[in-house]
This record gives structure tokens, C-alpha cells and sequence, in this order.
């Protein structure tokens, strides 16, 4: 036993392998997955306390949303989270190429998902729906805090995407330099774990502002 | 006498190590299917379609409860399956557990604020 440890400490001194565990690495990415979900849950019982307030105010709202550009986002998200997993397994095969092949499908699905984005808000600011616009000046005090809510909830959402797409990068990066291989994957499998939050995220956030009229 | 206790020990080591093995096995199996993930994809795709029509038909106050269901059936599916949580050891499923249960108390304890808040604003 006091041999093990000894040679442990021995390879560690030398350098030849920097002292791994993945298991708290997991959990530390976990930890940071909870943080999240007080943020984004915080805004989530904002937007239910208000809809309780407003229930009618944030019907009508909500029409003003296209559900079929909602679903095509959500059906974005929901492929690149699949091409992540099949990027981890590729590479657990052995297969570095291939799971670049799908983790650049996981960047262009991020990237897809924030031109939709821009182009859903910027048709709604085109409409005067923005901070003292013209159209929301006129709306009910329900749908204003609606619009409020759906501003800020989406665009912390696609912060969230950008983040998710960097962390991404980063690995593809570690990835092609092999400092990610078969048998060290933590990496890539934390980054992982943080674009499905950001999926699990979207799911909510699609039926509460696009589908429930 | 002690030969015969020793042949045993090794017998049941030798138990423990097969039937690790055998774990590792089925957890390789597990996490290593492409087809898994790419069923579990279409699932989810199916459910966004199932959600996306249920809202087209009018549901009254049944609408909320039913997307949110949707919701959060999908999101049992991403991550039991996209973050592994199925095949994780009980420390990583209890620790989930202790923050969602955190999480809906939050939920709860400011929906008996409001229900019981009165004037509402």
C-alpha cells in the first residue's frame, strides 16, 4: 500500500503524469451546471409569477412569436447536442477525425441557431418592439413585461450559446494539438455537459414563450 | 487448512474481478452505442413535434401542464442519456436530485408567496 503511494508520488514528482481525477472534475462541472440553473431559475419564476399576474396579457404576447422558427431552433439545439455525444464516442473509439467532423457540425448548428436569433429579433425591433419602441409603448403592461422577460431570458440564452461554441473551439483546438485523446477525454466530455444545459435551457424556454397561447 | 481458505479468497477475488468486468462490459455497451444517441435524438425531435401541434389545438388551461410535461419528459431524455446520468454512479444521481429538489422548493415556497399575497401588486 505505502508502496503504491510512494511510486504515485515518485511519477507525479517526475512529471511524466500530472495527477488526474475525473470523477471531481465531473463534479465540479456539475457544481457549475447547478449555478446556472439558479440564474436561469430565478428568471424562470419571474416569468411565472408574472404570468400568474398576467395571464391574459401574456397570451396575447406570446401570438406575436413564430412557434415554426422556435421549433426550427429547437430542432437545432437538439442535433447538436446528439453530434456532441457522438463526437465523445467517436473519440473513445479512437476516431480523432471523426469526432471533429461532428463537433464542426455542433459549431455550425450553434452558429445557425444564433443567425435565426438575430434574425427573430431583429424583425421584432423592426416592429418597434423594443425598450420605449413604438409598438410595446402601446401594449398592455402584461405584454411589456413579456417582451422584457423574452429579451432578456433568450438573449442570456444565446450568451449561453456563444459561451457553449467557444468551450467547444477550446477542445477542437486541444483535440488536434492531442492534448484530448481516447483515454483523456474529461475535457471534452465537461464542455459536453455544458452545451446540454444550454439544450435543456432552450427546451423550457421554447414552450413558455412560443407554444403556450 | 490455511491453503484451503487461500484457494477460496482467490476464488471469490477472482468472482469480484469477473463480475466488475461484467459491469464494465455493460456500461461499455452502453455509452458506446451511436444508434442509442441517434434514437434518443429522434424522440426528442418527435416530442418537439408532438408539442409544437398540441399547441395549435386549443387545450384551455390544460396547455401549460401539458407543454411543461413535454418539457420536462425531454428533459429526462437528454440527461439520462446525452449527459450520462443513467450510467453515473449514485454520489453523481443523488447530487442532482439534492440541487433539483433545492431548485422546486424555491419554486413552490414563491408560488404560496403569490397564491396567498393579497393585493397581488
Amino acid at each position: 500500500m505505502s508502496h503504491n503511494s510512494e511510486t504515485l508520488a515518485h511519477e507525479v514528482h517526475e512529471g511524466g503524469h500530472a495527477h488526474r481525477d475525473d470523477v471531481g472534475s465531473k463534479m465540479g462541472i456539475w457544481l457549475f451546471l447547478f449555478t446556472e440553473l439558479l440564474l436561469f431559475g430565478g428568471m424562470f419564476i419571474l416569468y411565472a409569477s408574472y404570468r400568474y399576474i398576467y395571464p391574459n396579457d401574456f397570451k396575447a404576447a406570446a401570438l406575436e412569436l413564430d412557434p415554426i422558427l422556435g421549433a426550427v431552433n429547437t430542432v437545432i439545439l437538439l442535433t447538436s447536442s446528439l453530434t456532441v455525444v457522438l463526437g465523445i464516442v467517436a473519440l473513445t473509439k479512437n476516431n480523432a477525425k471523426l469526432c471533429m467532423t461532428y463537433l464542426w457540425i455542433t459549431q455550425v448548428c450553434g452558429l445557425a441557431f444564433l443567425v435565426n436569433k438575430y434574425f427573430e429579433w431583429t424583425h421584432k425591433i423592426h416592429l418597434g418592439i423594443y425598450p420605449n419602441g413604438p409598438a410595446l409603448d402601446d401594449m398592455a403592461q402584461g405584454e411589456r413585461v413579456f417582451f422584457g422577460l423574452y429579451y432578456t431570458m433568450t438573449g442570456l440564452h444565446g450568451l449561453h450559446v456563444i459561451v457553449g461554441m467557444a468551450f467547444i473551439g477550446f477542445v477542437m483546438w486541444f483535440i488536434h494539438k492531442k492534448y484530448i485523446t481516447s483515454t483523456n477525454l474529461q475535457k471534452l466530455e465537461n464542455s459536453g455537459l455544458y452545451w446540454h444545459l444550454v439544450d435543456i435551457i432552450w427546451i423550457f424556454l421554447f414552450p413558455l414563450f412560443y407554444l403556450i397561447h | 487448512m490455511s491453503a484451503e481458505l487461500k484457494a477460496s479468497q482467490v476464488e471469490i477475488i477472482d468472482e469480484h474481478r469477473l463480475k466488475a468486468e461484467e459491469e464494465h462490459l455493460a456500461h461499455e455497451e452502453h455509452s458506446v452505442g451511436y444508434g442509442t444517441y441517434v434514437m434518443v435524438w429522434l424522440g426528442l425531435v418527435g416530442l418537439t413535434a408532438i408539442t409544437v401541434t398540441l399547441s395549435g389545438i386549443s387545450l384551455g388551461s390544460l396547455a401549460i401542464i401539458a407543454a411543461l410535461l413535454i418539457a420536462v419528459i425531454k428533459t429526462v431524455m437528454v440527461m439520462n442519456y446525452f449527459m450520462h446520468v443513467k450510467f453515473d454512479t449514485v454520489i453523481f444521481k443523488v447530487f442532482i436530485a439534492v440541487c433539483i429538489i433545492i431548485f422546486l422548493t424555491m419554486i413552490i415556497l414563491t408560488f404560496f408567496d403569490l397564491t396567498f399575497r393579497n393585493p397581488l401588486i
